[in-house]
């Protein structure tokens, strides 16, 4: 599973969105062994059907036979990646450093055993989403009537 | 079976900061955009890893969240690459100076 997750090694052009579906593919397989089915679900129906259709609309709409050609990576390629892997170390660090001490994650209780036994995740999720969390989740539905618009006006002909 | 939380931690980590190697280094517009799609991944699995850590479904709700904004945030940036693509005829993201005086 960690080696599925890390084929991300996406340097090409169209091969990229191949490969950024295996990642959403491999991170749905991550979010099945947490015991989230209903993420799992969404995951693939949203990222893999959805997302990704549009992104390789987009690439195809757009023809990337110019772009063959061109320098894919800009100029301050390693200054950036150079803060990337900094920041990546410090992260590693941090984490190592909260894994050994008795602070982190130790003090945490161990993973506990899943109730969704009783109750599949669904309605667990689908209870919580419409009791504590009406709100926000009207909140989404505004904003994704907004984008909903936002998209429209944007692939007007004339802006 | 039963894998670490430490582990999906460090796989999120290697993914978001995959993700930010790829905004900051691509000039392609669109693969940057795939880019920050990775960072919202690993922040999904950081959330849904500590959910599944603490027995609590709060982490999934907010996953949830994340990707509505997710979907959002692809249809209108692929709307204004379109828009852009049509009237400068590049994707290049340091060619994109409409805003440059």
């Amino acid at each position: 599973m960690l080696g599925g997750v890390l084929v991300v090694t996406m340097r090409n052009a169209v091969h990229s969105a191949v490969f950024l579906i295996t990642t959403l593919l491999a991170t749905a397989g991550l979010y099945l062994t947490l015991n989230a089915e209903f993420l799992f679900v969404v995951q693939i129906i949203l990222y893999v059907g959805g997302i990704m259709v549009l992104f390789v609309f987009v690439i195809m709409l757009v023809n990337l036979d110019v772009a063959l050609h061109q320098v894919q990576f800009n100029r301050q390629t390693w200054v950036a990646g150079l803060l990337s892997f900094a920041l990546l170390a410090e992260l590693l660090a941090a984490v190592a450093l909260a894994r050994s001490s008795s602070t982190g994650m130790q003090l945490l209780p161990a993973p506990h055993v899943p109730s969704a036994s009783i109750e599949g995740n669904t309605e667990q999720i689908g209870r919580l989403l419409f009791t504590n969390y009406v709100i926000p989740f009207e909140i989404a539905s505004l904003l994704l009537l907004v984008a909903l618009v936002g998209a429209v006006v944007m692939g007007k002909k004339r802006i | 079976m039963m894998i670490p939380t430490g582990h999906y931690v460090v796989v999120s980590l290697l993914l978001f900061t995959t993700g930010v190697i790829g905004v900051l280094t691509r000039r392609n517009v669109i693969i940057i955009l795939m880019s920050i799609e990775l960072i919202l991944n690993a922040v999904n699995i950081n959330l849904v890893a500590f959910s599944h850590h603490l027995a609590s479904l709060d982490g999934q709700i907010f996953a949830i969240f994340i990707i509505t904004d997710a979907a959002a945030e692809a249809a209108i940036g692929l709307g204004i690459i379109i828009a852009f693509f049509r009237n400068r005829q590049t994707l290049l993201a340091d060619e994109m100076d409409l805003l440059r005086w």
